[in-house]
């Protein structure tokens, strides 16, 4: 893929809690992704990847260093500026965090309607479309608490791609799906790479992705140890 | 009611959502409110028929002016006014006639209750003086220990008051005299009496020998037509030495007994208090399920605001909440307080009644009370923090 890269972070630190309680989570991370990749942040527990996408994924204020989002600098940008930005990104999370009072349909409509500009009838006809992508054509009409939970995933991963996103930021999103289901929702991300330039970054610990990663790096300690190609 | 909300909101209904997923937790909140209309709508019966009661008395009567002594705050307080100003107000080009009022308390022992009739004695050859209804019937009030009686008194059975014609007139003891009723016009208990009756002013001071023909309670006066009354009665303040009397247009003096009755006597600054207390209630209600459900669905809004969803998207979802429940809320407090005020104006005579005004009143405050309620759950919004999903 070809094109500015999307997100690019240089000299990045972050620190938690106030006066003596201040402690450095991250440690100057400098990262440049390519459009259309396939990154993996791998660590161990507490190495600080769930900080560096949340500060990527701008859900967190950048304090030191700059993050730079889609062409625009995350380090002082506004609440509005965010909203934009995440606007253009989809997020699926470990515990998929669907809206419980919404039906399957209904939860994937929600990663549409955030758009507002396009007409009732597409909106509908493409979350449709993404549900029955993840395999969940007969269930669309479901209310999450009736659904398993790697169905509730892949609701997830569907509300996550309806909008076609330019970065999709993904906290171990196979972690309740088995390993057919697993391997289809990357090889999903990855033909959405390939297809329409859309960039993934990952954190995982599945080791069954990595075969599919474009690229693996690794923290410790919040620092980037290994950045490796694949 | 979900397609209804869709098109109305243009989004999808996800406070309607959000709320009916737990039908049992729904039907508490919709309880709360309703149970805060209930409150307030009783609260506002009372108080409206304690003004419908205030006011009832003046409707007997038709002056311009009204002169009272200094402590009579209603028609049935305060001390006497000498006649001799009746006279000395004649005096004013503007005033074309005057009557003087007697009022004072009647108790009719009955078999199973003993009625008490405020009773107003005035002078039967002036039926200018006297509503339409009254004024038709003055011819039976010349005679000797002659009245007619509030045909609704409470605690007087409807057919023995439908009885109580001229061909058959209704006799009993006051005072060791015989009164004889001969005819009814339509009252209503109040908060003072169970009911009225009108006399003349010669069987008043049979029944009450002690009251002197010389010093009515109230003096009513005529003006001429076209008379400015408010100007008359500045005049006539002037004009009569006696400053401590209030001498006031008649709509004024019904307008401050109102306010008296409203503002000053201890009933109504309850029934007042009673409806803060009910509007009170339902904004804690309303802001305890809406603050419950924010807190409840916090990790949902952060998935929200992780998408990009704005604050305004957030807050609109807890005024639709709002909404829902004061207008779904309204509507069975205002059949529960409908049937209650039905059945308490049955069991007291009180004029108690569900108003229009009423109902617009207690639904756009109910709605206000919402918004209000909603408005301050919208700060636990705050606490949705999108990086906390991770």
């Amino acid at each position: 893929m070809t094109g500015a890269p999307p997100i690019i972070v240089t000299g990045l630190n972050h620190w938690f809690g106030t006066g003596e309680a201040r402690k450095q989570a991250i440690f100057d991370v400098n990262l440049t992704v390519m459009r259309g990749t396939l990154t993996v942040l791998m660590g161990p527990s507490g190495s600080g990847k769930t900080t560096v996408l949340t500060l990527m994924g701008c859900l967190r204020d950048v304090q030191d260093g700059s993050v730079h989002l889609l062409g625009h600098e995350l380090h002082g940008a506004g609440r509005e500026l965010n909203e934009a930005l995440r606007r253009r990104l989809g997020f699926i999370f470990q515990a998929h965090n669907l809206h419980g009072s919404l039906t399957a349909l209904q939860n994937v409509l929600m990663g549409v309607l955030v758009h507002g500009s396009i007409d009732p009838g597409t909106q509908a006809a493409a979350a449709r479309h993404a549900l029955t992508l993840v395999g969940l054509a007969d269930r669309m009409n479901y209310l999450p608490a009736n659904l398993s939970g790697g169905q509730k995933q892949r609701v997830a991963v569907a509300r996550a791609l309806v909008g076609n996103p330019d970065v999709v930021f993904a906290d171990e999103p196979t972690a309740a799906l088995d390993h057919e289901s697993g391997a289809t929702v990357v090889q999903m991300l990855k033909r959405l790479g390939q297809v329409r330039g859309t960039t993934t970054v990952m954190v995982t610990h599945d080791n069954r992705i990595l075969e599919l990663a474009d690229r693996i790096v690794t923290l410790e300690d919040g620092r980037i140890v290994n950045d490796t190609g694949v | 009611m979900s397609r209804l909300l869709q098109w109305l909101f243009r989004r999808l209904p996800i406070g309607w959502l959000q709320l009916t997923h737990s039908r049992p937790r729904f039907a508490a909140a919709l309880a709360g409110v309703a149970f805060a209309n209930v409150l307030v709508f009783v609260q506002l019966g009372i108080m409206n028929s304690m003004a419908t009661a205030t006011m009832k008395p003046y409707g007997f009567f038709r002056a311009d002016i009204m002169i009272s002594a200094s402590d009579a705050n209603s028609m049935t307080e305060g001390g006497n006014v000498a006649r001799q100003w009746l006279f000395q107000a004649l005096a004013d080009p503007d005033v074309i006639a005057g009557a003087g009022i007697f009022v004072a308390n009647v108790n009719w022992a009955r078999p199973e209750k003993t009625l008490g009739l405020t009773t107003y004695g005035i002078d039967p050859t002036l039926p200018d003086f006297l509503s339409p209804d009254m004024a038709a019937k003055t011819t039976t009030l010349q005679l000797q220990n002659a009245g007619i009686l509030d045909r609704f008194s409470r605690g007087l059975p409807r057919d023995e008051a439908a009885a109580i014609r001229p061909q058959t007139p209704l006799s009993f003891e006051v005072s060791g005299k015989t009164l004889t009723l001969y005819d009814t016009f339509a009252g209503g208990g109040g908060f003072g009496g169970d009911g009225f009756m009108m006399v003349s002013d010669q069987t008043f001071l049979t029944l009450f020998p002690a009251r002197r023909s010389a010093a009515p309670d109230h003096i009513l006066l005529k003006l001429a037509p076209g008379a400015n009354a408010g100007q008359v009665a500045a005049r006539l303040r002037d004009l009569i030495s006696d400053k401590t009397l209030r001498t006031r247009s008649y709509a004024q003096a019904a307008a401050d007994d109102l306010s008296y009755q409203q503002t000053k006597r201890p009933t109504g600054i309850i029934f007042g208090f009673g409806v803060i207390i009910g509007i009170l209630v339902g904004i804690v209600i309303v802001y305890q399920v809406l603050s419950t459900d924010v807190a409840d669905h916090l990790g949902e809004y952060a998935t929200f605001k992780a998408m990009g969803y704005p604050q305004r998207f957030f807050i609109g979802i807890v005024l639709e909440e709002a909404l829902i429940l004061a207008i779904l809320g309204f509507v069975p407090g205002f059949a529960v307080a409908s049937a209650l005020l039905a059945g308490m104006a049955k069991a007291t005579t009180l004029p108690l009644a569900m108003t229009s005004g009423m109902a617009v009143m207690v639904f756009f405050g109910t709605l206000a009370a919402c918004s209000l309620s909603g408005a301050i759950a919208t700060r636990r919004l705050a606490s949705a923090d999108p990086a906390d999903l991770f």
